[in-house]
């Protein structure tokens, strides 16, 4: 009766590919036929739209009328900016130059413990509601406290600019167009120690020069800004960033700083044609207490300028403004909780009742067993991933939007990076998972490493961990994964907090997920090492 | 029906310290049901295991039709096999147990129904397997044993957990499987399980073969010339050992008594005028025969009291 049954078998014997097609199709009829696991899925994907579109983060955007709104300068390069700075200005027609002596650069940080932060990256107090006013102070310098000579294209904020300045503990820098900075002579000013700075403009190029002693001249550096007008302003700025400072793991404490910078000895060359100076708060809020305001005052050949704020890109989180788009896929973790509990069951239950051996006689090829089973689990943990991050990258944003929260703008491409992203980080944790289990074969010990290599590490390092630890968890473990989804930039040249709370990771997006990506191979390799070697 | 055997030959395999299989041999013939019957941790277990190439031996060969099973592409077509009624999800359903495995083997779903009809449970296969009695679960894996429709089957204990009915209907189904020309391996511990279904039987102990013969063969070898006598005189058991007789004693007033024909027990207790109430022929049952042979094989048995010859 089935002697025929034998013979088309062996004629097939040679076909690979229509093997491990059943081998798939079988795992596959396994997965759907558990009501458990289809469910759990689920779950998973409501677990990630759920806290994604209900999301505990309020704003004042928008939510004061309409002078409250939040929009940030563009700069151009075309990234959002800061652009607010305390300015003393006059034209400058044509090519020229601009020379003089800082000898002092002071200023007044936030006296500490503003309260702390939510870990949940809450809108900066930079926002239109003006705080700071009244605040205790102490003296001292912000890092990235800036004074110097400055070249605008216009006072309109984002307009082009290239600028020479003492910092406040990065010595002398030339700076342009927000995004650009290179380093010059180290060291601060005080008045046994002043520093000379110029600034020339020759056509579209701007260089700068920074002295000890007036006479001879360093060229830090020199910057081409495409279009600038023949007339541009020129003049002394003074800015003081935000200041920010970690309370505990995930809390911070920011509040706005100023600093007052001394010149004398300013010398112009070129046409200079109004001859008289302009003092004027370029930027920030509208409603800002005196503090952020600023001011300046002209004696004799000297100037004192105050003034706070930063000409830089923006940022968001402690130091910044609002919130990304990487904010809506905060539930993430739970999502993934739910879909390595699945994924290592998928395994493990076998093991525990037995059916592993019902398994592996249907399909003696075990390397094919444990792959088709990675590829099904992949391939519906994708699929999930992919439906749950598109909903909340789509309506999560608006979401926050309403709600008052600035939402930096992403590009279509990083939106479609973070769904992807999103959908491939739960599908290979699932592999991930699945390839524990297989090793370990026993749920609760499988279900339990499987949690503390790729779910915890994030967690800890998201809520209670020092961002040192923090950011070695994020290296090194499986959860470095999750920085496939962070969509906010990180720059030296701006102190902030840049936590992995508030959406930032210490590798770039797919160098994290290459990490995740060579646990998983390192486990199914051992996985299937052990399935082929041990007895069933 | 063609031809295909199980063979295995010189299988050995240890577990840590523990010998397992010692040079396991047997083949199993089609058209017949094979008994493989042993005590507990006699081998019958891990000798299917390393058959189905879920164990590995570590000497020896096991071929199913000359392959060794790893090398079989659609194995369920080539040997059906149950193990263990309780390997299933309980939260899946009979059929779509079924059903993943008629998938692995390129088989349809039409399959799957004609199994469930074959094994007597259309009434349960949408249900979920979890809530099975064990004789139901010994019928689910039946049915996944015969979806390949093989040549070969092999049954770890397959009366486990019947009720009476069911091992009825399994003893009439392994017979009639036979009868369609499969080879069929049944393993019991018990072998008056399968005293009415076994054409052969293969006895193992210690892991390899005591014996390896036809039931019939058996029976007759087991029977031999013993005798049961019922008397309640203490000296009846010196004069048949004077006589060169075996004598056990097999009950409060029962001895057996091998090595003297029932005529020559008669004789000599009636020259001794010793006293007896029965004599009679003993009728072996293969259970007799199976305990004779694992005698020596089991491991820990209970001292028999035997009396002194």
């Amino acid at each position: 009766m089935t002697s025929g049954t034998v013979t088309r078998d062996r004629t097939a014997a040679g076909a690979g590919r229509d093997g491990f097609a059943r081998v798939l199709r079988a795992e596959w009829t396994k997965f759907r036929t558990v009501r458990g696991w289809a469910v759990g899925t689920l779950v998973a994907v409501a677990a990630i739209v759920g806290l994604g579109l209900l999301p505990g983060l309020q704003g004042s955007c928008g939510k004061q009328g309409p002078a409250s709104t939040c929009t940030l300068p563009v700069g151009p390069g075309g990234q959002e900016v800061s652009d607010s700075f305390f300015f003393v200005h006059q034209p400058l027609a044509g090519d020229g130059s601009i020379t003089v002596r800082m000898t002092s650069l002071t200023g007044l940080l936030p006296a500490g413990s503003a309260g702390p932060r939510g870990p949940a990256g809450s809108p900066g107090p930079a926002g239109p509601a003006g705080p700071g006013t009244g605040e205790e102070m102490r003296a001292g310098l912000a890092p990235w406290t800036k004074a110097g000579l400055i070249v605008k294209a216009s006072t309109q904020l984002g307009s082009a600019y290239a600028a020479v300045m003492v910092t406040g503990s990065h010595g002398v820098r030339m700076q342009d167009d927000y995004v650009h900075d290179t380093a010059g002579p180290p060291g601060t000013v005080t008045p046994a120690a002043p520093r000379w700075l110029r600034l020339t403009r020759a056509g579209d190029t701007l260089t700068g020069a920074a002295s000890a002693d007036g006479t001879h001249w360093t060229t830090i550096g020199s910057a081409h800004l495409a279009g600038l007008p023949s007339t541009v302003q020129a003049g002394l700025f003074t800015a003081s960033p935000q200041y920010v400072e970690a309370i505990g793991a995930a809390g911070a404490s920011t509040g706005p700083s100023q600093a007052t910078a001394a010149f004398d000895h300013l010398d112009r060359q070129g046409t200079w044609p109004a001859n008289a100076w302009t003092g004027e708060k370029i930027g920030g809020a509208d409603n800002a207490g005196p503090l952020e305001r600023g001011g300046f005052d002209q004696s004799g050949g000297g100037f004192t300028v105050t003034g706070s704020g930063d000409i830089a890109p923006a940022v968001s989180g402690a130091a910044g403004l609002g919130t990304t788009i990487t904010q809506t896929l905060a539930g993430t973790f739970a999502g993934l909780l739910l879909v390595v509990v699945v994924a290592t069951m998928f395994i493990t239950a076998e093991y525990r009742r037995g059916l592993i051996r019902t398994t592996l006689a249907a399909s003696p090829r075990r390397g094919r067993v444990l792959a088709a089973k990675a590829l099904v689990l992949g391939a519906v943990t994708a699929l999930a991933g992919l439906a749950a991050a598109a909903v909340v990258v789509t309506f999560g944003q608006r979401i926050l939007r309403g709600n008052g929260v600035y939402v930096h703008p992403a590009t279509a491409l990083t939106e479609v990076r973070l769904i992807a992203g999103t959908a491939a980080l739960l599908a290979v944790a699932a592999v991930l998972a699945l390839a524990i289990g297989a090793a370990l074969r026993r749920s609760t010990v499988a279900v339990t490493a499987v949690i503390v290599v790729i779910v915890l590490p994030y967690l800890l390092s998201i809520s209670v961990l020092p961002a040192g630890a923090a950011r070695w968890l994020l290296r090194i473990t499986p959860a470095a994964g999750f920085a496939v989804q962070q969509s906010a930039a990180s720059y030296p040249q701006v102190s902030n907090l840049y936590t992995p709370a508030d959406g930032y990771f210490p590798l770039a997006p797919w160098t994290g997920f290459a990490v995740l990506c060579a646990w998983t191979a390192l486990a199914l390799a051992v996985a299937a090492f052990l399935l082929r070697r041990r007895d069933a | 029906m063609n031809d295909t055997t199980i063979v295995v030959s010189g299988l050995r395999k240890r577990f840590g310290s523990t010998t397992a299989l010692d040079g396991m041999s047997f083949a199993v013939q089609p058209g017949q049901v094979t008994g493989f019957v042993g005590p507990n941790g006699a081998g019958k277990s891990t000798t299917m295991r390393v058959i189905l190439g879920l164990d590995a031996a570590d000497e020896g060969t096991a071929l199913i039709g000359g392959r060794p099973y790893r090398s079989l592409r659609r194995p369920l077509c080539h040997v059906g096999s149950l193990l263990d009624a309780g390997a299933l999800q309980p939260s899946r359903t009979a059929r779509n147990h079924l059903l993943w495995l008629a998938h692995s083997q390129g088989l349809t779903a039409r399959r799957v129904d004609a199994v469930i009809e074959q094994a007597g449970l259309r009434a349960v296969a949408r249900r979920r397997a979890g809530g099975f009695s064990l004789g139901m679960r010994q019928r689910l894996g039946i049915a996944a044993a015969l979806l390949g429709d093989p040549p070969a089957l092999m049954l770890d204990e397959p009366f486990n957990g019947m009720d009476p009915e069911g091992i009825v209907w399994m003893r009439g189904f392994l017979r009639s499987l036979a009868a369609q020309g499969r080879a069929v391996l049944v393993s019991s511990h018990l072998m008056s399980e399968l005293q009415d279904t076994a054409d052969h039987v293969v006895v193992a102990g210690r892991g390899k073969v005591i014996a390896d013969a036809s039931v019939a063969q058996l029976l007759a070898a087991a029977s031999g010339d013993r005798v049961t006598l019922r008397t309640t005189a203490p000296s009846a058991a010196a004069v048949l050992a004077q006589a060169g007789a075996t004598v056990t004693v097999t009950g409060p007033d029962t001895l057996t008594v091998s090595g003297l024909a029932a005529g020559a027990v008669v004789a000599l207790l009636s020259a001794g005028a010793v006293p007896f109430s029965e004599v009679s022929a003993h009728r072996a049952t293969l259970e007799d025969a199976y305990l004779e042979l694992t005698r020596d094989a089991v491991e820990f048995r209970a001292a028999a009291p035997e009396v002194a010859r």
